[in-house]
């Protein structure tokens, strides 16, 4: 029996979420709603989504039992959601892979995107490039230094990446870019948000894409520990890999949901990017959920080793599950979850990606007060290739 | 007060024979101290009200005029709290109505009741809130309605005939058709077919129909005014008075108020 239905028609998850966006674009929201809503009842759409997630994502991916970390650490059994094997290497294709086939439903030729890390900008980038879409991908002009490796992949790809040099020129002042431009462009361009935020239908939409993750972690752990895991561990940033591993947990009331937000340099410092922790509720991109801001009402620059998590916000979906104590959130901060990245390396042979080793670390911390025949299952989001030399340098300075 | 003040105001005007403009000032740009001489001047040249901007961190309906305006002020130290206080102080001087242009979140933070109170207080008529459509409105216009505050409500180029029939019934004040598709700042020209829609626009509408976004010069101006009843110029005026060239500012608003032709072809 299915008790938790949200969002409400009205796109609200309690009083968080709906459509806070400018007149101009509501009739595409109202759009894509509907387009949404008949390609999810539509088995037709349904078989190319799981076909192409099957043959050309290489899903389902594997829930690999970490035994080496779970020895290495002491106390309870460590899983890994292994959404790191994904072509390009994180959970973001799940999600883009349904909204192109949404695109094409539409009848729509070109697609934008933000992105932080540029995991998303390539996941839409690839995806644009298999389904012919024109694509450009707005991307902070600070993370385009973080990530330049990412940067020539969407180039190699065929996909036009527009620097955006505004505010702090992370994911926040990209999103921005992307908005105004959609505005200009709605009518023959569909947005790929990337992550759960932004107006309904967004989180939910992103949720749903997401929450292929979930579902196939639920039956494999059922058939490897013979048992629903105690712990669930995600990271969030915006919260798309999060949702999609809880959403399916979420009435599951013996299991226990963690999500990891970045705590920076520390939730005492100004130099963080916990929403849920430490922000007010407030509107931003679209949607109402925590946010980082002054008393002023203006958004704070958010602050991450991992421009993943590097967003002020959070998805409305989070806030809410926040509030009725469904998932506990926590943080990590850089420097903790810098050492979960060096050992998940170096006891596994599995490199993390920034973002990734942040629930790696909290799952590290949590294994250590559970009992060893309770087990623990971490969404390892994304491989950490694109972070390697960032990685090196940070390591050379100390 | 508010909301009658407006629609008083703009229908004298109207009944004159003038076409209403309406400019948009940052406030807090060039500091809070320039703001009075400011409003004072733009009554001078006749303007029908003032829309005055409050800075906002993430301003997405806005385009690069504007966004650095309010980086600028925002660097000033203004805050949405500073500004009605200011307004509060010199509300007896003022002659013209006062719109209020902000994002929902520095309302949203200083409370909704508290800014529809304290709004009041500080002469405000009425409120423009760019991310809130007709969806989410409900949240803000049960205060400002028990406060006599116009919510300033906007139509766009993309909304349906059904939603521009139901918007331009619940409308107070007057109508902000946007006139471009995207963010304000200038344009070169309008679409043709924005003349359907702002005639579409008057014949729903029971309160004036202006016209706002990418007019920066009087020939735009008059080219709108003469399909509705005015035009609001955000981005050019910003940028003229960042630049110092307020003679150009009074000639931009008288040329765009006193004229009831179409410029090129007439009908």
């Amino acid at each position: 029996m299915t008790t938790y239905t949200l969002p409400d028609k009205n796109g609200k998850f309690g009083h968080y979420g709906g459509q806070f966006v400018p007149e101009l674009l509501m009739p595409a929201l109202i759009e894509l709603e509907k387009a949404y809503e008949t390609a999810k009842n539509d088995p037709e759409f349904q078989q190319a989504l799981s076909y192409h997630l099957k043959q050309y994502v290489g899903r389902k991916t594997p829930l690999y039992y970490a035994e080496q970390l779970t020895n290495h650490v002491g106390g309870a059994k460590i899983f890994l959601k292994r959404e790191d094997l994904n072509h390009t290497g994180a959970h973001k294709i799940n999600n883009t892979i349904g909204q192109a086939l949404l695109t094409k439903r539409m009848g729509k030729k070109k697609v934008i995107a933000e992105t932080g890390a540029g995991q998303h900008g390539v996941a839409t980038a690839t995806v644009s490039a298999l389904f012919d879409l024109d694509c450009i991908i707005f991307m902070g002009a600070e993370d385009i230094e973080r990530q330049r490796l990412n940067v020539f992949r969407m180039e190699l790809l065929g996909a036009e990446v527009r620097s955006v040099p505004n505010g702090s020129g992370t994911l926040k002042d990209a999103t921005n870019e992307a908005l105004r431009y959609w505005a200009s462009h709605v009518q023959d361009t569909h947005y790929v948000i990337g992550s759960a935020v932004g107006p309904h239908p967004f989180p939910k939409m992103v949720r749903d894409f997401q929450s292929v993750i979930g579902k196939e972690t639920k039956e494999q752990i059922l058939e490897q520990a013979k048992k629903l895991p105690d712990a669930v561990v995600a990271c969030v940033g915006g919260g798309s890999n999060s949702i999609g591993m809880f959403y399916p947990f979420v009435e599951e009331k013996n299991v226990k949901l963690f999500g990891v937000e970045a705590a920076g340099l520390g939730l005492r410092t100004n130099q963080h990017a916990a929403a849920i922790t430490k922000g007010e509720k407030g509107i931003l991109h679209g949607a109402l959920s925590k946010v980082l801001q002054d008393d002023h009402g203006q958004i704070k620059e958010a602050f991450s080793i991992s421009a993943g998590l590097d967003y002020p916000g959070v998805g409305p979906e989070h806030s809410y599950l926040h509030d009725i104590n469904r998932v506990m959130y926590v943080s990590v901060t850089d420097k903790e979850a810098l050492d979960a990245f060096q050992l998940l390396s170096k006891t596994e042979g599995i490199i993390p990606a920034l973002e990734s080793s942040h629930a790696v670390a909290y799952a590290i911390k949590l294994a250590k007060v559970m009992r060893s025949d309770e087990t623990i299952v971490v969404c390892l989001s994304g491989r950490g290739d694109k972070d390697v030399e960032q990685v090196q340098k940070r390591l050379e300075v100390e | 007060m508010g909301k009658e003040r407006i629609e008083r105001t703009f229908q004298n005007k109207l009944l004159r024979g003038e076409k209403l403009f309406i400019p948009y000032l940052m406030a807090g740009d060039g500091g809070l101290d320039v703001l009075d001489e400011r409003i004072q001047f733009l009554e001078k040249c006749g303007v029908s009200a003032i829309e005055l901007g409050i800075p906002f961190s993430d301003p997405v309906a806005d385009g690069p005029t504007i966004q650095k305006a309010g980086l600028r002020s925002l660097k000033e130290g203004t805050t949405l709290t500073g500004v009605l206080k200011h307004l509060k102080k010199c509300k007896k001087t003022r002659t013209v109505p006062i719109i209020l242009m902000a994002y929902l979140n520095p309302i949203y933070r200083y409370g909704l009741e508290n800014f529809a109170v304290d709004a009041k207080e500080a002469g405000v008529d009425g409120v423009i809130i760019p991310d809130v459509p007709l969806e989410e409105e409900e949240l803000v216009t049960g205060y400002l309605h028990q406060h006599h505050i116009a919510f300033i409500r906007l139509v766009a180029l993309t909304s349906s005939r059904d939603r521009v029939k139901e918007i331009a019934s619940r409308s107070e004040g007057f109508l902000y058709a946007v006139s471009v598709m995207g963010t304000t700042g200038a344009r070169k020209n309008h679409d043709s077919h924005v003349k359907d829609y702002l005639e579409m626009l008057k014949r729903y509408s029971s309160v004036p129909v202006l016209a706002g976004f990418g007019v920066s010069n009087v020939e735009q101006a008059r080219k709108l005014s003469y399909h509705c009843d005015g035009v609001i110029v955000g981005s050019r005026i910003v940028e003229l008075f960042h630049e110092d060239r307020t003679e150009e500012i009074k000639v931009f608003i008288r040329g765009s108020i006193h004229h009831t032709l179409e410029p090129s072809h007439k009908g």
